[in-house]
């Protein structure tokens, strides 16, 4: 599935921690998160509302409007060329020169990102302009011009206001602009939430399409995990604000370690396959004012026992999961005997 | 789907348990808020010598003496008039004056823009249009000359008139501006959903759009007051008021009618313009404290600061500060760890924006 990827990170998120508030009101809403992004890979995003999954993106690119905190940790970005550095450390204007042109982000509701009064055009070269203040209006709009086509949209929809595209059209506008600059992540925040089924799977495999000709990486975030099993090459399932399972999609599709993920497997029909049985999971997501203890999952588990609920699993590589692969994966549950650290 | 009672038991008993959250913190949040306690106190310093002025001035402010034009001293703490009489006095028993017809005109105005307003934007139709060329009509109705026009007509009018009038007059502007904000929530996905949950019109309107106005009516309310202190009182100062009744103007307009600045008598319109200005200043602080209290995303945009070793970090949109643990605890090479250490030169590499760097 996809190009080859390579070992070579390009985004690493070590121990990222982010609260809402400060001080003793303070929520944490990212907990310990550690994640690496390859380089041309997808790396889905999966986990109830509430489970951390946005406000994760959103840290790491230090988007995160007031109260929110990122509270330590390390977001180490390797650039094409250059020496990896720190996102967390750059000042504003180092930070504002890196968003768009090494991460871009796709909105959660994109299709309400465009502004209404401008034309397509303008607001594709405004990005162009902001990056670049030197390059020529004609090349702005001859780039411009490229990337609708990029995302298979007519040249002549330069000229039109966003009312006058449907959702799916402005959401590849969306994306398109997201790929202005040529970055090297792209960080998709439920970004198909909005379009019918048909359009989502029109624009994915345009996305997965466009990954391999300009080998960008992607983040994906979507509660919808039957579209990330369709699509992205490794998953990382969010609960709490924690990572509780990563793997390859096929293998966590095949085989989920963690009851959450096998809950949030059997929650949605998959595209393709077998029929299987819908169950859900029982419960909410947890309050994170007042998280259990131990794991934050086990009120909600159907297999949970004795240290559940009193300590934390530690996320790491299972020892020895029953079938499969155990290299790629972790996972963060006393079920599941791990070797700590990965 | 069967939801287990184990996780709804378990939530409750975390939230019970939690010792770090003293529930009656909440009550006075408006209070806490600094712009909003600082305007109520100054207005009700004022509400106090509205109430009290008239018996704790130390002179009759219509008794002359024979200090002529006095400068301020211990007898008489602003000075005096032409006509020896003592301007404290005056400026403390014309406080009750102003701040009755100013509050006055701003309830009732605000009453009537609620009113007018809210219902012109819910019902829409031919409500809407009739009501809205009535405060059309109202709003190009120059409310001064109709003030003048209508005071000099009525037979001894006392402040209560003067309050009537200007607040009858006034409302237009913020009916308008309800109107418009009513409109734009009429459709709101909300109200919708509480239209289809079967409420009545009454409650929609008041539980579901109402609190959503309740800063533009506050600041209609504030700018309304505003706006009836500054018509009596310029009522007072042309001299169109009956000059027995004592307000700021009414200083204002002696100290104008006898050369106060020509004869460098400064504290005789100093003091009326000074109160004008602090109660001025006052209202809008409270209005920006109600702004931020009704309007959440207001009260945590920006200003939230983080004092840390490195300096001060900020909340602000779009550049979320970074606040690592051992920026918080660990030495502090202050003077008795109280006061956090300098900043370092080049400390900026950090990720605090400092403030007003590049915005």
């Amino acid at each position: 599935m996809g190009p080859v990827v390579s070992e070579q990170p390009v985004l690493e998120i070590k121990n990222l921690n982010v609260d809402y508030g400060f001080g003793p009101d303070a929520v944490r809403a990212v907990n310990d998160v550690t994640l690496t992004l390859h380089r041309g890979e997808v790396l889905g995003l999966a986990g109830e509302s509430g489970s951390g999954k946005s406000t994760l993106a959103y840290g790491l690119t230090r988007l995160l409007p007031p109260p929110g905190i990122v509270r330590g940790g390390e977001v180490i970005y390797h650039p094409s060329e250059g020496e990896a550095y720190d996102v967390l450390s750059l000042s504003d204007n180092e930070l504002r020169a890196f968003r768009w042109a090494q991460t871009s982000i796709v909105f959660q509701g994109a299709m309400n990102s465009l502004n209404p009064v401008h034309k397509v055009s303008s607001q594709m070269m405004d990005a162009l302009k902001a990056h670049d203040p030197k390059m020529s209006g004609r090349a702005r709009l001859d780039r411009a011009r490229e990337l609708l086509g990029l995302v298979g949209i007519a040249a002549d929809r330069l000229d039109s206001y966003p009312h006058q595209l449907s959702g799916g059209m402005r959401q590849r506008v969306m994306i398109a602009m997201a790929l202005a600059l040529e970055p090297q992540v792209v960080i998709m925040d439920e970004p198909t939430t909005a379009l019918d089924v048909v359009m989502q799977r029109q624009i994915l495999a345009q996305l997965v399409e466009l990954r391999q000709r300009l080998d960008f990486s992607v983040l994906f975030i979507t509660p919808d995990l039957s579209l990330l099993v369709e699509f992205s090459d490794r998953i990382a399932i969010m609960y709490g604000g924690r990572i509780v399972e990563e793997a390859p999609a096929g293998t966590l599709y095949r085989e989920a370690l963690h009851p959450y993920s096998d809950g949030l497997l059997h929650s949605f029909p998959a595209l393709r396959g077998a029929r299987r049985e819908l169950t859900g999971i029982p419960g909410s997501p947890p309050d994170l004012r007042a998280m259990p203890g131990g794991c934050s999952f086990h009120p909600r588990c159907p297999k949970a026992f004795e240290p559940c609920a009193t300590e934390v699993p530690v996320l790491g590589q299972p020892v020895a999961a029953s079938g499969g692969n155990t290299e790629a994966r972790s996972v963060a549950c006393w079920l599941h005997e791990v070797r700590p650290g990965r | 789907m069967a939801i287990s009672t184990t996780d709804l038991t378990a939530v409750a008993s975390n939230t019970t348990a939690d010792p770090t959250r003293p529930p009656s913190r909440r009550h006075f949040r408006f209070i806490a808020n600094p712009k909003a306690a600082i305007g109520l106190t100054v207005i009700a310093i004022y509400l106090i010598f509205a109430a009290i002025g008239p018996w704790v001035a130390p002179y009759d402010p219509n008794a002359r003496s024979n200090d002529l034009v006095a400068a301020p001293s211990a007898h008489h703490w602003f000075g005096t008039t032409h006509l020896g009489q003592d301007i404290f006095s005056q400026v403390l028993v014309g406080t009750r004056s102003v701040v009755y017809v100013g509050f006055v005109a701003g309830i009732v105005a605000t009453v009537l823009s609620i009113a007018i307003g809210v219902t012109a934007g819910y019902l829409g139709g031919v409500v809407e249009d009739t009501l809205s060329v009535i405060a059309n009509v109202f709003l190009v109705i120059p409310a001064l000359l109709l003030i003048i026009i209508i005071t000099t007509t009525v037979e001894s009018a006392g402040d209560g008139t003067v309050a009537l009038i200007i607040g009858c007059t006034s409302w237009a502007w913020g009916a308008r501006v309800l109107r418009a904000q009513t409109l734009s929530l009429r459709h709101r996905d909300y109200v919708e959903a509480a239209r289809a949950t079967g409420e009545r019109t009454w409650r929609v309107v008041t539980f579901e759009i109402l609190p959503n106005l309740t800063a533009v009516i506050a600041s209609n309310f504030v700018g309304t007051v505003l706006f009836a202190v500054m018509s009596e009182i310029t009522l007072a100062f042309i001299g169109i008021s009956g000059q027995s009744n004592w307000n700021w103007g009414t200083i204002l307009f002696w100290a104008q009618s006898q050369q106060a600045l020509d004869q460098g008598a400064w504290w005789w319109f100093v003091p009326a313009g000074l109160a004008i200005a602090v109660l001025g200043t006052a209202l809008s602080l409270v209005n920006f404290g109600i702004d931020e209290f009704v309007n959440p995303r207001l009260r945590d945009s920006g200003g939230h600061k983080i004092r840390t070793r490195r300096g001060t970090a900020w909340m602000r949109v779009g550049f979320t500060p970074v606040v690592r643990d051992d920026d918080l605890t660990g030495p502090r090479r202050g003077r008795g760890g109280a006061a956090p250490a300098p900043i370092a030169e080049g400390a900026s590499t950090v990720s605090f924006g400092t403030r007003g760097g590049d915005r």
